[in-house]
C-alpha cells in the first residue's frame, strides 16, 4: 500500500525522539568542556622534549644531534647547537640544544621525529587545547615550553615510558659495570697509562647503541 | 469573567482605539492588528526555530542547541544578533533593486495572509467575505519573490533553485486549492470566519470538525502535503537543497536578508497551518464540550503548535524528493486524489445524514487511493528508480 514506508519511518523517528529522553545510552554526545573522555593510551598530537630529574635544562635528554630536524617532513623543527657540553644520563659529555623550536602550526603529527630519535628525547604529547590569539608566536613552541618531565611522560603513555625507562636503566647499568671492570683492571695494572675519559668526537653516534 | 478572558485582546484593542480621534480610528485599529500579528508570529518563529533544532536533534539522538541560556532557549537571540551583524554582500553583477526587494516581497505577503486567519472568537484582523480567496491570491506572491531572488542574483544555482521552486509551487497550488474547494462546497462560504462557525457544535459527541469526515480527513492530508510543498518544507525542500544547489534561490543572500527569507518561510508555514486549522480542524473551537474557561485563542495556538510539531516530525523523517518524483507525485497522485475528494464532498452533501454516506464516501476515497497507489507503484512513477549503468 502506498504510504506504508512513511508510517514506518515516522514511528522510527518518534521512537528515537522519546527514547532520547528515557535512555541516556542513546545520547552519545560528550558535553565537552564539562565532560571529558580519558584519552586512550595511543593518543598523540604534537612532540615534546623529555627531561630526567628536576632540572629541565640539565636533565634534557636531547643532545642536539639534529636528526629530527633533518627528518621532519614539513620542516617544522629548528635547532641551534650549544657550544658547551654537559654530561648525559650515563655521564658521557654531550652537546645540548641552545634553541629548540617546533612550529606546531606546521607540524603534521607524523611522529617521524620520535621514530628517528636515538636518545628517546622527543616524544608525543596528548595536550590538545592549544588555541591561542597569536597565530604566529603563540603556535611556535620554544625549548622552555617543549621540555616536560619524564614523570609527565610516564603519566600520559605509561606502557611506552616503562619500556624506555627499563632500556635506559639497563644501558646505564651496563656502562657502570664496564666502568667498574675498567677501574678494577686499572687497579690491577697500576703502572698502565690512564684511560682517556673524553667523549667521542661524534656525539651523533655516541650512546646510540 | 470567562467572557473577558476569551475576548481580552478584542476589548484591549477597542479600548486603545477609543483614545484616537474619530477619523484616525480605522488606521489605528489596522496598525494595532498588524503590530500584534507581527509580534506574535515573529516570537513564534523564534521559539519554533529553537524547538525545531532541539526536536530534530532528539530524533537523531543528539542534544541539539544547549549552550545559549538555560537549555539553549536563548539560541534565537544569538542567531538574530549574528544575522544582524553579518556583512550584507550583494553580488557585483546582481540586479540590485530586485535583489533588495525579493525578501520584502516574500515577508509582506505571508504576513498579509495571516490577516484573514481567525485565531479566536472575534479575533481576526480582517473578516473578508472572500478570505480564503484572498489567502491564496496573496500567498501566490511568494512565488514571485522566489523567482525575483533567483533571477536577480545572477547565479546558476539561484536560477536553478528558483526554477525548481516555481515548478513545485505551481504544481502543488492545484491540489492545495482543490482540497480547499471541498470545504468551501460544504461550508458554502469563502469566509474563514463562516467556515469556522460551520464546524461548531458536537454532533454525536464528536466535534463537528471537517477533519472527522471521510472527505475532510483526505482533504486535510492532501492540504498538509501540498501546504508543506508550498512553504518549501522538507521533504519538499528541493528549491534550497543544500547538497544539490547550495541554498537554491537564496544562495547570494547574506546577513539580515537571509534571515528575512528564513522568517518568511516559517511565517508561510504558520499561515498554511493556520488555514489548515481553520478549514479542517475547527479553528478555535475546543475539541470537547467541557472546559468553557479555556480561551478560544489557546485552542487555536495549541493546534498550530501541534501542526508545527508534525511538520518538524516529517522533516526529521523523510529524505528530500527527487524532482521527477515530486512532479509525478503532484500530477499523478495529488491531483486525482483532490478531484476524487471534491467528488466525495459532493456525494456527502447530497446524501442524507447517516452511516450510509459515511460508507459511500469512505469507499470512494479509499478505492481511488488504493487504485492510484497500485497504478503508481506498478508504472514506476513514484517507485524506486533502477539505474541502468550504475552497477
Amino acid at each position: 500500500m502506498l504510504g506504508e514506508g512513511i508510517i514506518k519511518g515516522m514511528a522510527e523517528t518518534a521512537r528515537n525522539f522519546a527514547g532520547s529522553y528515557v535512555s541516556k545510552g542513546r545520547l552519545t554526545t560528550v558535553q565537552y568542556p564539562e565532560e571529558r573522555v580519558t584519552p586512550k593510551e595511543a593518543t598523540r598530537d604534537f612532540p615534546f622534549l623529555v627531561y630526567d630529574g628536576k632540572d629541565r635544562e640539565a636533565g634534557l635528554r636531547c643532545v642536539a644531534c639534529q636528526i629530527c630536524e633533518k627528518e621532519c617532513p614539513p620542516q617544522c623543527i629548528y635547532i641551534v647547537k650549544d657550544t658547551v657540553r654537559k654530561p648525559d644520563y650515563v655521564g658521557k659529555m654531550q652537546f645540548q640544544p641552545k634553541v629548540f623550536d617546533i612550529d606546531i602550526s606546521v607540524c603534521m603529527s607524523c611522529q617521524i621525529c620520535v621514530e628517528v630519535c636515538p636518545f628517546d628525547a622527543i616524544k608525543m604529547d596528548v595536550e590538545f587545547e592549544l588555541s591561542t590569539a597569536d597565530r604566529f608566536e603563540g603556535l611556535l613552541l620554544h625549548k622552555a615550553e617543549l621540555s616536560k618531565s619524564n614523570e609527565y611522560y610516564r603519566e600520559i603513555h605509561p606502557a611506552e615510558a616503562a619500556e624506555i625507562d627499563g632500556r635506559l636503566a639497563a644501558e646505564k647499568a651496563k656502562v657502570e659495570a664496564k666502568a667498574r671492570a675498567e677501574a678494577a683492571a686499572k687497579a690491577k695494572a697500576a703502572a698502565a697509562p690512564k684511560p682517556v675519559a673524553a667523549p667521542s668526537p661524534t656525539p651523533v653516534l655516541a650512546g646510540a647503541g | 469573567m470567562v467572557e473577558i478572558a476569551d475576548q481580552i485582546f478584542v476589548i484591549l484593542k477597542h479600548w486603545l482605539v477609543d483614545f484616537a480621534p474619530a477619523q484616525w480610528q480605522p488606521v489605528v485599529s489596522a496598525v494595532l492588528s498588524v503590530a500584534a500579528l507581527i509580534i506574535v508570529f515573529a516570537t513564534l518563529f523564534a521559539i519554533t526555530t529553537v524547538l525545531e533544532r532541539k526536536g530534530l536533534g532528539r530524533m537523531q539522538n543528539r542534544y541539539g542547541p544547549n549552550r545559549v541560556g538555560p537549555y539553549g532557549l536563548l539560541q534565537p537571540l544569538a542567531d538574530g544578533l549574528k544575522a544582524l551583524t553579518k556583512e550584507d554582500v550583494v553580488p557585483r553583477r546582481a540586479d540590485k533593486v530586485v535583489h533588495f526587494l525579493a525578501p520584502l516581497v516574500l515577508v509582506v505577503p505571508v504576513f498579509l495572509t495571516l490577516a484573514v486567519v481567525p485565531m479566536g472568537r472575534n479575533l481576526v484582523a480582517i473578516d473578508l467575505d472572500a478570505g480564503v480567496l484572498f489567502f491564496f491570491a496573496v500567498g501566490a506572491a511568494t512565488e514571485l519573490s522566489v523567482f525575483m531572488a533567483g533571477w536577480s542574483s545572477r547565479n546558476k544555482y539561484s536560477v536553478l533553485g528558483a526554477m525548481r521552486a516555481i515548478a513545485q509551487m505551481i504544481s502543488y497550488e492545484v491540489p492545495l486549492i482543490l482540497s480547499t474547494v471541498a470545504v468551501i462546497m460544504i461550508a458554502g462560504s469563502l469566509s474563514p470566519v463562516r467556515i469556522v462557525e460551520a464546524q461548531a457544535g458536537y454532533p454525536d459527541g464528536l466535534p463537528g470538525w471537517f477533519v472527522l469526515t471521510p472527505w475532510g480527513l483526505a482533504g486535510f492530508i492532501l492540504f498538509l502535503i501540498s501546504g508543506m510543498a508550498e512553504s518549501n518544507r522538507s521533504p519538499f525542500d528541493l528549491p534550497e537543497g543544500e547538497s544539490e544547489i547550495i541554498a537554491g534561490y537564496y544562495t547570494e543572500y547574506s546577513g539580515f536578508k537571509f534571515a528575512l527569507f528564513f522568517l518568511g518561510e516559517y511565517i508561510g508555514m504558520f499561515a498554511i497551518s493556520g488555514l489548515a486549522i481553520t478549514l479542517f480542524l475547527g479553528g478555535w473551537h475546543s475539541p470537547f464540550p467541557g472546559p468553557e474557561w479555556i480561551p478560544s485563542y489557546v485552542w487555536f495556538f495549541a493546534k498550530l503548535l501541534a501542526l508545527i510539531a508534525l511538520s518538524i516530525w516529517v522533516r526529521g523523517t523523510l529524505p528530500r524528493l527527487r524532482i521527477d518524483q515530486l512532479m509525478n507525485f503532484a500530477w499523478k497522485f495529488m491531483l486525482p486524489m483532490a478531484l476524487a475528494n471534491v467528488l466525495a464532498a459532493g456525494v456527502w452533501h447530497f446524501m442524507p445524514p447517516g452511516i450510509v454516506r459515511w460508507v459511500v464516501c469512505s469507499i470512494l476515497i479509499v478505492g481511488v487511493y488504493a487504485a492510484l497507489g497500485r497504478a503508481l507503484i506498478q508504472s514506476g512513477g513514484i517507485a524506486r528508480r533502477t539505474y541502468e549503468y550504475a552497477d
